[in-house]
C-alpha cells in the first residue's frame, strides 16, 4: 500500500513539472537557419529551447521499469483487490497460507510484466534504429553525417531521393529548377499520391551545401501543432540591407515520416525535431476500447465484491455474537494465547479479514487469466480463417486487439464507407458526354486494356466544326484540368496504376483513382497525357501531335468546394481555366453551356450508380489572368485567414464558367456486397453508409448492394428539401411518417400480421447533418432535433450518409453511440478518412484496400474484403460472444458453488473461519481441477455450425443486446451456484450427523467432510460444463473427462504419502478411506444427480415451452442430421426459416 | 501511450510492435493452414438436451434411485441403536453429582453408573460409542492446534513442537515441551465406560469391550509413531517432555498393559485425534465381537454402564452419551440417504412424465410449426 501510494505521490509530481513547462511556452518559434544570428539591425528574438530530434514510443526505462510496470498493474482493480488479500494474509493469521493467493497473483503479475517488458523493449529498439539512423546536415558549407537524435532546430539537412525526412522541414531548395518536390505522405494520412511541395523564391536557388550555408534567414513560425495541413509562418530573408519576408505555408513543410519521390534531393531547415514534430504530435493514443462483456463482467465483480463483503460482515458480526458467552469463546478445552486474548477491537477487524481471506476465491485471479488466454488464444481462429483469406491481396484477417472479439457478436450498428468498401475503389472510365453527345470507350479497366479496344462509339455523330471544337476542348480540358502525375518507372511505393501497353511503361498516379481513370479514359479516346516538364504539360493529340500547355495555376481539390481548376496558356497564347468538378458545385457556376441534355445525362449516370463529373472552361482575358495572379498571391501572402482568403479568391474565379460536358466513371461493387449487406440486415443490424460521394451516386449504390430495396421508402433529408421547408419542418414531417407508420406497425403485430413490413431508409447529407447536430441558439425547441432526428434513425433499417466530411463520420458514429440505448457500433473503412470513425465505433474494422493502410493499422480487426465482414460477425462474433459469456457466468457459478458451503460451514464452527478444503484443494480449485475444461469450451464451442450461422443470419439476433449476460441470467446462474452449494453441504451434512457411513465403525472427520463435499462440487461443476457443451470435439472429451481423472489420482496421490515438507498430514489417507465406504459413494452420485437435475429441468423445459430460435434450428439439425459429414449437404437444403417474433 | 508506429519506415503498414500478435512476421505465403483444428471443423458429437432424449434418462433415474432408496431405507430401519445421555444434568440423574463435584485436580474418579434396558438383542458386531455434543472440534484454533510430525515420531518435534500448539505448547511451570502438543491432544477424552449385562437370574457380568481396531488402519501403522527407538522402554523415549496439563497421566501410560496401543499410537488417543467435522459427534470407543455361538451379541434384558467420570462438559452446555449400534454395509443407522434416493427418484420419474406431456404436446408441434415447406 505504501510503495503503491509512493508512486501515485511521485508520478503526479512528475506530470505537474511537465504541465508547468508547458505553460511557459510562447505562441511563436524563431528558428535560425544554420544557427546563424540575425543581423544586429533585426528585431531581437527571444532565443528558446527546443528538444532534441530523439523519438521515444517506449513507455519505460531500465530503471523505472519496476516500479512503473507495478504501478500500472496493481492500477487495475482485480489485480489491486488480489494484493490486498495477498497483504492481509501474509500480515494477519488467517485460515489459508498465503501462497494459496500469492501463487496465482504473481504468476499473472510476472508474466504480465515480462510480456509488457519485451514489447517494450521492442519498442526501444524501433526507437533507437530510428534515433541512430544517420542523416546528412550541412555544417560550415559542408555535408557530414550525424545521427538523427542530435538534429536540432536550424539545422539544414540534405534528404535524398527515397529517404524519409528526420524532422519537420522547411523546403529550402530541391534539385529541380522550379523548387519544388514530390512526397508521398503514405505512412502519415495513407493518401498514396504524390504532393507537390514548393520551396520559397528566394531560396530556390541555393543548391549545393556551399550555397546553402550562405543563406542567412530566421523562420517565425507557430509552436507545433497537431494538424498535418496547418502551417503558418514566415520567413526573413536578409540578402543585403532589407530583410525580404515570405509567408510560409503547409506547402511549404516537409513533415517527419513523409518520403521524398521523383526529385534527386531537397535542402531543408529542421523547425520541429523529435517529440514537437507533427508526426509524433498526432500520434493519438488509442484510447482502450472496453467490450460490453467486460462491462457487465465487472458489475458482476461488483455484486460479488458486495456479496463477499456481507458474507464476511455477517459472519463476523454472528462470530461475535456467538461468543460472548465465555465458555464458547475459550472453552476449556479450546484456550487462546495470551496475545489472542488481547486488542478486542483490532480482534475484530483482523476477524472480518480472515473472513474476507476465507471467502475470497469467489473472485478468482484465475477468471482474468482465462479470459485474457481465451481472448487471445481465441482471436488465432480469425487469423486462421480460411475463408477471411483473399487469394487476390493474398492477405488473411488481422487482428490487432483481442479484446474485442465478442463485442464482434453484438454490433447493431454498422457505418461502412463506401468507396473502398462497398465499392471496389477500382475505377473504369464508362462514357463521357460532351454537349449531348456520349462517347463509350471500350471497356479500359484500371491499367488495363482489354483486347481489342480501339476506336470511339459515338452514339450521336454529327458534329458540326463548333461541336467538334468544343468536343477537343472538352477533351482537353480533362487531360490538364488533374493533378495526376505520370511514373516511369515500373516500382512505385503505394498503388500502382500501370499502364502496361506495349514500350510504354509509365503509371499514372494520382490521390483520386477517379482522375487516373479519366485521363486514361482521355487516353483510349486519343488524347495521351505525357507529363508535365518545366511546368508545361504535354499532351499527345489524335493526329500524333504533342500540344503544350504552360501550366500557370492549380486551384486544388478541396471537399467543401468539391471541384478543383486549372489556368494554362496554350502554345498559342490563349489563357484557359478549366474546371472539374460535382455536378452541384459545376452547374450554379455555368453560364452558358447545353446545360440541360447535360444534366439529364448526368442524372441518368447517377441513378445508375456511376460517379460523374462536369467539365467546365472559361476563356481568360490577359487582363483577367492578371487579376486572377492579383487574388491568388495577395491570399497566399496573408499569414492570418489564408484558407479562408484562399477560397474567397478561388470562389471569385471559378465563375461565368462555359459547361462542356460531364463524365462517368464506375466504382464496381465489391464481390458479394449485396449479400453482406442482406445478411447483415437480416441480422438485426442498421446499415449505415457514410460517403464523401453525391447523394445519387451513393443511393445508386446503395441500390444495388440491396441496401436500400424496391420496397423500401426513402426518407430524404438534403439540403435540397430543407431549402424548400425549414429544417424544423421536415425533421418533425419526417418523424411523423415513421411514427405513425410504426404505432400501427406495433398494432399489426398484435393482431399478428407483422410479416407486412414496410422499412424506412433515410438519405441525409452532410450540409443538413451539420445543421441538425449544431447546438440550438435560438429557441429550445430546436435543441431536440438531435432526438428526433435519433427518433427517425431508429426506426429507418438502412441510413444513407452522403457528403460526409472524415470528421462528420465521426461525429455520426460519436451520436449513435451516445444515444439512449447506447447500441454496440461497428465502423468499417479502407481509407485515411475512415480512421476517425474506425477509432470512434467500438469495433473498428480496417479494409485492406487501395488506400494506404491507415486504416488497418488504426483497426481492430482487418480484413482484405467487404464480404468477410459477415462471417467475421455471423460466425466469430457470435461464437465469441456465446463462448465468453458461458465463460463468464460459468466462473462466477463455479466459484459461488466452491465458496458457499465454506460459508455455511462457518455456521457449524464456531464463526472461527476454519475452512471447510485442504489448502491443495482452495489453491488447485481454479488452477487445474477446473480450469481446462471452461477454457477449452470457451475456445471450441459451437452450439450451431457456422454453415447454419451464416446461412441464417436471424440467430444473430438471439444474442443481440447482451443477451446472455443480463442480470435475470446472472441470477439464474448465482441462485443455482448457491442451490447446488446447499445440496452438497447439507448433504454430507445430513451423512456425517451424528453417525457412521463405515461398514467398520470407524469415524471420519472434518477433512473427509470438506473432501466429500469437494469430491461432488469438481465433478458438478465440470457435468455442469459437459451438458453446456454443444460441440464435443475429442479434445472436449479429453479435456472434461481428463481433469476428473487427475482430480481424482491427484487425490489419491495428495493422500498417499506422508509429504515430509508439510508441517501436517490431515489429509493422509482422508480420501482413501472415503471411497471405501459405500454410502459415500452412493451420496456422491445422489448428490451430483440432486444439483445438475434443475439445471437440466430447465433446459429441458425452456426449450420445449419457449424455444429461441437458435434452439429450434440446433433440434432441427439433429434430426437432419445423421452423420457429421451430413451438415454440408444440409446447408444447402434446408429452407430459409421464416422467423415469427414473439 | 506511444506504439512503435513512429518508425517512419513503416511505410507498408506492417506493424513491428506491439499491437499486433501472429500477423507479425508471418511469412510471405500467409494462406492460413486448412487444417480441421484451425478453420474450426474439427469432428464432433453435437448432443442436445431436449425432451425426447432427457426423458428416458429422468426415467431410469427414477427407476434406479427408487429401489436404492427403499434398500437403504430398510437397511438403516434395520439397524439397532441404543443411546444413554450420562451428562448429569438433571439432578435425578445418576451422573449429576460427579458432574457438579468435578474438580480438575481431584485425585479420586468419581464413579457413576446408569441403568439401561435393551428391548431387542443387538446381533452381531456392537459398535460402542460416545457422543459429545456443543463441542467444537472443528473450530479453527483446535484443528490447528496440533503436530503431525512429532505425532509421527519425529524426535525434532518431539522437543521441539510447532508454534501451532500454542497454547497448549510446554508446560507453563517446567517448561517442558508437551507431547503430546496442542488442544486437540490435551482435551483427550478420558472418561472410562464399562458395560455390564444384568442377567435375568440377578448376577451381572461384564460385557467384554475390544479396544483395538477403532481407528483407520493407516493412521495406526504409518501416521502415528511413537518416537526413539523401539527397543528402548517408552518411558524413556518420551524423556525430557511433560504430559498435556489436563491429563492425568502421561502419554505412555494411556495403555500400560499392552505396548501396540502405548504412547502416540493408542488408539483411543488416534481416535480422538481426528477431528470431528460437526460440534455434535460420536466417536468409536469399542467393540464388542459377535459371539461364536448364535446367540445375539447383547441380548435383550437390563445393563448397566458403569462410567468413571473425569470429562467435564457442563461449563460449554456439551452432553456426553454412549451410543450403542449395530451396523451394516452401508454404516449406522441413517434414515437421510434412503429418503433423499427416493425422493430425487420420485422426482425424476415425476419429471419424467411431466417431460412426456410435454414432448407429446409442444415438442412436436413447435418442430412442423416453423418449417413451412
Amino acid at each position: 500500500l505504501v510503495c503503491s501510494l509512493t508512486f501515485i505521490y511521485l508520478f503526479s509530481v512528475f506530470f505537474l513539472l511537465q504541465c508547468a513547462g508547458e505553460e511557459n511556452c510562447v505562441d511563436t518559434r524563431t528558428v535560425y537557419i544554420g544557427h546563424k544570428e540575425p543581423p544586429p539591425g533585426a528585431e531581437a528574438f527571444i532565443q528558446q529551447r527546443f528538444p532534441d530530434n530523439r523519438i521515444v514510443s517506449s513507455k519505460y526505462t531500465f530503471w523505472n521499469f519496476i516500479p512503473k510496470n507495478m504501478f500500472e498493474q496493481f492500477r487495475r482493480v482485480a489485480n489491486f483487490y488480489f494484493l490486498i488479500i495477498f497483504l492481509v494474509q501474509l500480515i494477519i493469521d488467517t485460515p489459508t497460507s498465503p501462497v494459496t493467493s500469492g501463487l496465482p497473483l504473481f504468476f499473472v503479475i510476472i508474466v504480465t510484466a515480462i510480456k509488457q517488458g519485451y514489447e517494450d523493449w521492442l519498442r526501444h529498439k524501433a526507437d533507437k534504429a530510428v534515433n541512430q539512423c544517420l542523416v546528412q546536415v550541412v555544417q560550415h558549407g559542408k555535408v557530414s553525417r550525424k545521427h538523427s537524435r542530435k538534429l536540432t532546430v536550424g539545422d539544414v539537412v540534405y534528404v535524398k531521393e527515397d529517404e524519409s525526412f528526420p524532422c519537420d522541414l522547411i523546403l529550402l531548395s530541391s534539385s529541380r529548377d522550379d523548387g519544388t518536390c514530390y512526397v508521398t505522405t503514405a505512412s502519415l494520412d495513407g493518401e498514396s499520391s504524390h504532393k507537390t511541395y514548393h520551396a520559397v523564391q528566394e531560396t530556390k536557388a541555393y543548391k549545393t551545401e556551399e550555397e546553402v550555408n550562405c543563406i542567412h534567414a530566421t523562420i517565425d513560425c507557430e509552436q507545433p501543432q497537431p494538424d498535418l495541413y496547418k502551417f503558418r509562418g514566415n520567413i526573413n530573408i536578409y540578402m543585403g540591407n532589407e530583410p525580404v519576408s515570405r509567408s510560409l505555408a503547409s506547402q511549404n513543410l516537409l513533415l517527419r515520416g513523409a518520403t521524398l519521390k521523383n526529385t534527386e534531393y531537397i535542402y531543408g531547415v529542421a523547425i520541429y525535431t523529435g517529440m514537437e514534430t507533427k508526426m509524433a504530435l498526432n500520434y493519438q493514443s488509442k484510447s482502450q476500447k472496453r467490450s460490453a462483456v467486460e462491462k457487465s463482467m465487472n458489475a458482476y465483480l461488483v455484486v460479488y465484491l458486495c456479496i463477499l463483503i456481507s458474507k464476511a460482515v455477517i459472519n463476523t458480526a454472528l462470530k461475535y455474537v456467538w461468543q460472548a458467552d465465555p465458555n464458547r469463546d475459550e472453552p476449556w478445552y479450546n484456550g487462546k494465547t495470551e496475545s489472542e486474548r488481547q486488542r478486542h477491537l483490532i480482534r475484530a477487524f483482523t476477524d472480518f479479514l480472515a473472513f474476507m481471506v476465507l471467502f475470497n476465491y469467489i473472485i478468482p485471479v484465475s477468471m482474468y487469466v482465462t479470459v485474457e488466454m481465451q481472448k487471445f488464444l481465441g482471436s488465432y481462429f480469425i487469423m486462421w480463417d480460411d475463408e477471411m483469406f483473399d487469394e487476390e491481396l493474398g492477405e488473411r484477417a488481422v487482428v490487432n486487439t483481442s479484446d474485442l472479439n465478442e463485442e464482434l457478436g453484438q454490433v447493431e450498428y454498422v457505418f461502412t464507407d463506401k468507396t473502398g468498401t462497398l465499392t471496389e475503389n477500382n475505377m473504369e472510365f464508362i462514357e463521357c458526354c460532351v454537349d449531348g453527345n456520349v462517347y463509350v470507350p471500350d471497356i479500359i479497366c484500371n491499367g488495363q486494356v482489354m483486347p481489342g479496344a480501339a476506336g470511339i462509339d459515338m452514339i450521336d455523330t454529327s458534329p458540326g466544326p463548333e461541336a467538334r471544337e468544343r468536343e477537343e476542348l472538352f477533351f482537353r480540358a480533362l487531360c490538364l484540368c488533374h493533378t495526376v502525375q505520370v511514373k516511369e518507372e515500373e516500382t512505385v511505393d503505394g498503388i500502382k496504376h500501370g499502364i502496361h501497353q506495349g514500350k510504354s511503361s509509365s503509371f499514372y498516379i494520382s490521390s483520386s483513382p477517379d482522375e487516373v481513370a479519366l485521363v486514361e479514359g482521355m487516353k483510349r479516346l486519343g488524347f495521351t497525357y505525357l507529363r508535365l516538364k518545366d511546368g508545361q504539360m504535354e499532351i499527345l493529340n489524335r493526329e500524333d501531335e504533342i500540344e503544350r500547355f504552360e501550366l500557370l495555376e492549380v486551384l486544388t481539390f478541396d471537399s467543401v468546394r468539391r471541384r478543383m481548376s486549372v489556368i494554362v496558356r496554350s502554345s498559342t497564347g490563349e489563357l484557359y481555366l478549366f474546371c472539374k468538378g460535382a455536378d452541384s458545385s459545376i452547374f450554379p457556376r455555368v453560364v452558358s453551356g447545353k446545360m440541360e441534355q447535360i444534366k439529364a445525362r448526368v442524372e441518368r449516370n447517377a441513378v445508375e450508380g456511376l460517379r460523374t463529373l462536369c467539365v467546365a472552361y472559361r476563356r481568360l482575358s490577359p487582363e483577367q489572368y492578371e487579376q486572377v495572379c492579383h487574388l491568388l498571391t495577395r491570399a497566399k501572402l496573408e499569414f492570418q485567414d489564408q484558407d479562408k482568403l484562399v477560397a474567397e479568391a478561388y470562389d471569385l474565379i471559378e465563375r461565368d464558367l462555359i459547361l462542356l460536358g460531364a463524365t462517368a466513371v464506375e466504382d464496381r461493387l465489391q464481390e458479394k456486397a449485396a449479400d453482406t449487406i442482406e445478411s447483415l440486415h437480416k441480422a438485426g443490424m442498421k446499415v449505415w453508409v457514410l460517403t464523401g460521394d453525391k447523394m445519387e451516386t451513393a443511393a445508386a449504390t446503395c441500390y444495388a448492394s440491396k441496401l436500400f430495396r424496391r420496397s423500401t421508402q426513402i426518407l430524404e433529408l438534403t439540403t435540397k428539401r430543407t431549402e424548400e421547408q425549414s429544417l424544423h419542418d421536415v425533421l418533425f414531417e419526417l418523424s411523423r411518417t415513421v411514427l405513425r407508420h410504426y404505432g400501427s406497425m406495433s398494432r399489426d403485430a398484435s393482431s399478428g400480421l407483422s410479416s407486412e413490413y414496410i422499412d424506412y431508409g433515410l438519405i441525409i447529407d452532410g450540409a443538413t447533418l451539420s445543421a441538425v447536430m449544431r447546438p440550438s441558439q435560438e429557441d429550445s425547441n430546436s435543441g431536440n432535433y438531435k432526438e428526433i432526428f435519433l427518433e427517425i434513425c431508429r426506426n429507418c433499417s438502412a441510413v444513407l450518409c452522403c457528403r460526409m466530411a472524415p470528421l462528420q463520420k465521426a461525429q455520426i458514429v460519436k451520436m449513435i453511440k451516445s444515444s439512449k440505448e447506447h447500441p454496440i457500433t461497428l465502423a468499417i473503412g479502407d481509407g485515411a478518412n475512415d480512421v476517425s470513425m474506425i477509432l470512434e465505433a467500438h469495433v473498428g474494422i480496417g479494409i485492406m484496400g487501395k488506400e494506404g493502410r491507415q486504416a488497418v493499422r488504426n483497426s481492430d480487426y482487418a480484413i482484405p474484403k467487404f464480404k468477410h465482414l459477415k462471417k467475421m460477425l455471423l460466425v466469430h462474433g457470435h461464437y465469441y460472444y456465446i463462448r465468453i459469456s458461458e465463460l463468464v457466468q460459468y466462473f462466477f457459478y463455479k466459484n459461488v458453488c466452491f465458496i458457499f458451503p465454506q460459508f455455511l460451514y462457518q455456521f457449524f464452527c464456531g464463526f472461527s473461519q476454519q475452512p471447510l478444503y485442504d489448502t491443495a484443494y482452495l489453491t488447485l480449485y481454479n488452477i487445474s481441477f477446473t480450469s481446462l475444461p471452461i477454457l477449452l469450451y470457451s475456445l471450441m464451442e459451437q452450439h450451431i455450425n457456422m454453415d447454419i450461422l451464416k446461412k441464417e443470419p436471424t440467430l444473430y439476433r438471439d444474442i443481440a443486446k447482451n443477451s446472455l449476460l443480463t442480470w435475470p441470467i446472472f441470477i439464474y446462474w448465482t441462485v443455482l451456484g448457491v442451490y447446488d452449494a446447499i445440496v452438497m453441504f447439507f448433504g454430507a451434512y445430513f451423512l456425517f450427523d451424528n453417525t457412521t457411513f463405515t461398514s467398520n465403525g470407524q469415524m471420519f472427520g472434518n477433512w473427509t467432510f470438506g473432501t466429500l463435499v469437494f469430491t461432488v462440487l469438481v465433478f458438478t461443476v465440470t457435468f455442469k460444463l459437459a451438458l453446456d457443451t454443444h460441440y464435443w470435439t475429442w479434445i472436449n472429451h479429453f479435456v472434461i473427462w481428463g481433469s476428473l481423472v487427475f482430480f481424482v489420482v491427484f487425490s489419491l496421490l495428495w493422500g498417499g504419502i506422508i509429504w515430509p515438507f508439510l508441517n501436517y498430514q490431515r489429509m493422509y489417507y482422508v480420501f482413501m478411506q472415503m471411497l471405501s465406504s459405500g454410502p459415500a459413494w452412493l451420496s456422491i452420485i445422489l448428490l451430483i444427480t440432486a444439483s445438475l437435475l434443475p439445471d437440466v429441468v430447465k433446459k429441458v423445459f425452456w426449450r420445449a415451452l419457449w424455444p429461441t430460435t437458435t434452439e429450434r434450428i440446433q433440434v432441427r439439425t439433429t434430426h437432419t442430421q445423421t452423420s457429421p459429414t451430413v451438415s454440408h449437404i444440409y446447408s444447402l437444403e434446408v429452407p430459409v426459416v421464416q422467423v415469427t417474433p414473439v | 501511450m506511444m506504439a512503435s508506429s513512429y518508425n517512419a519506415k513503416e511505410e507498408d503498414g506492417h506493424h513491428s510492435g506491439s499491437s499486433t500478435h501472429g500477423g507479425t512476421g508471418a511469412p510471405k505465403n500467409k494462406k492460413p493452414d486448412n487444417t480441421a483444428f484451425k478453420q474450426q471443423r474439427l469432428p464432433a458429437w453435437q448432443p442436445i438436451l431436449t425432451a425426447g432424449t432427457v426423458l428416458p434418462a429422468f426415467f431410469v433415474i427414477g427407476l434406479i434411485f427408487i429401489p436404492i432408496g427403499i434398500g437403504l431405507y430398510v437397511t438403516s430401519n434395520n439397524i439397532k441403536e441404543y443411546e444413554v445421555d450420562y451428562t448429569g444434568v438433571e439432578p435425578n440423574s445418576p451422573c449429576y453429582d460427579c458432574a457438579n463435584s468435578f474438580t480438575w485436580n481431584s485425585t479420586t474418579p468419581c464413579v457413576c453408573t446408569v441403568n439401561f434396558t435393551l428391548t431387542q438383542p443387538f446381533e452381531s458386531n456392537v459398535y460402542m460409542y460416545y457422543g459429545l455434543s456443543n463441542f467444537y472440534q472443528n473450530h479453527r484454533r483446535y484443528v490447528k492446534s496440533r503436530d503431525d510430525s512429532q505425532l509421527n515420531g519425529v524426535q525434532s518435534s518431539l522437543t521441539n513442537p510447532s508454534k501451532e500448539c500454542k497454547p497448549y505448547l510446554t508446560n507453563p511451570e517446567t517448561k517442558l515441551p508437551i507431547a503430546p502438543c496442542g488442544a486437540i491432544a490435551n482435551s483427550l477424552f478420558n472418561d472410562t465406560l464399562e458395560l455390564y449385562y444384568s442377567q435375568p437370574d440377578g448376577n451381572t457380568s461384564k460385557v467384554t469391550l475390544v479396544k483395538r481396531g477403532i481407528a483407520w488402519y493407516t493412521d495406526k501403522n504409518v501416521k502415528f509413531r511413537n518416537p526413539g527407538n523401539d527397543k528402548d522402554n517408552l518411558t524413556e523415549r518420551f524423556k525430557g517432555t511433560a504430559k498435556p496439563v489436563n491429563w492425568l497421566k502421561p502419554v505412555y501410560e494411556l495403555d500400560p498393559s499392552d505396548p501396540e496401543n502405548n504412547g502416540f499410537i493408542n488408539e483411543d488417543f488416534i481416535v480422538w485425534m481426528r477431528t470431528a467435522a460437526l460440534p455434535t459427534f460420536r466417536k468409536l470407543y469399542r467393540i464388542i465381537q459377535k459371539k461364536p455361538d448364535s446367540t445375539p451379541t447383547l441380548a435383550s434384558g437390563k445393563y448397566v454402564l458403569k462410567i468413571t467420570y473425569n470429562y467435564p462438559v457442563r461449563s460449554f452446555d456439551g452432553r456426553k452419551r454412549m451410543i450403542l449400534s449395530t451396523i451394516s454395509w452401508m454404516g449406522g443407522k441413517n434414515p437421510f440417504l434412503g429418503i433423499a434416493y427416493i425422493t430425487v427418484g420420485s422426482i425424476c420419474f415425476f419429471l419424467g412424465v411431466v417431460l412426456l406431456i410435454i414432448h407429446q404436446k409442444y415438442d412436436t408441434r413447435s418442430n412442423s410449426a416453423d418449417i413451412p415447406n
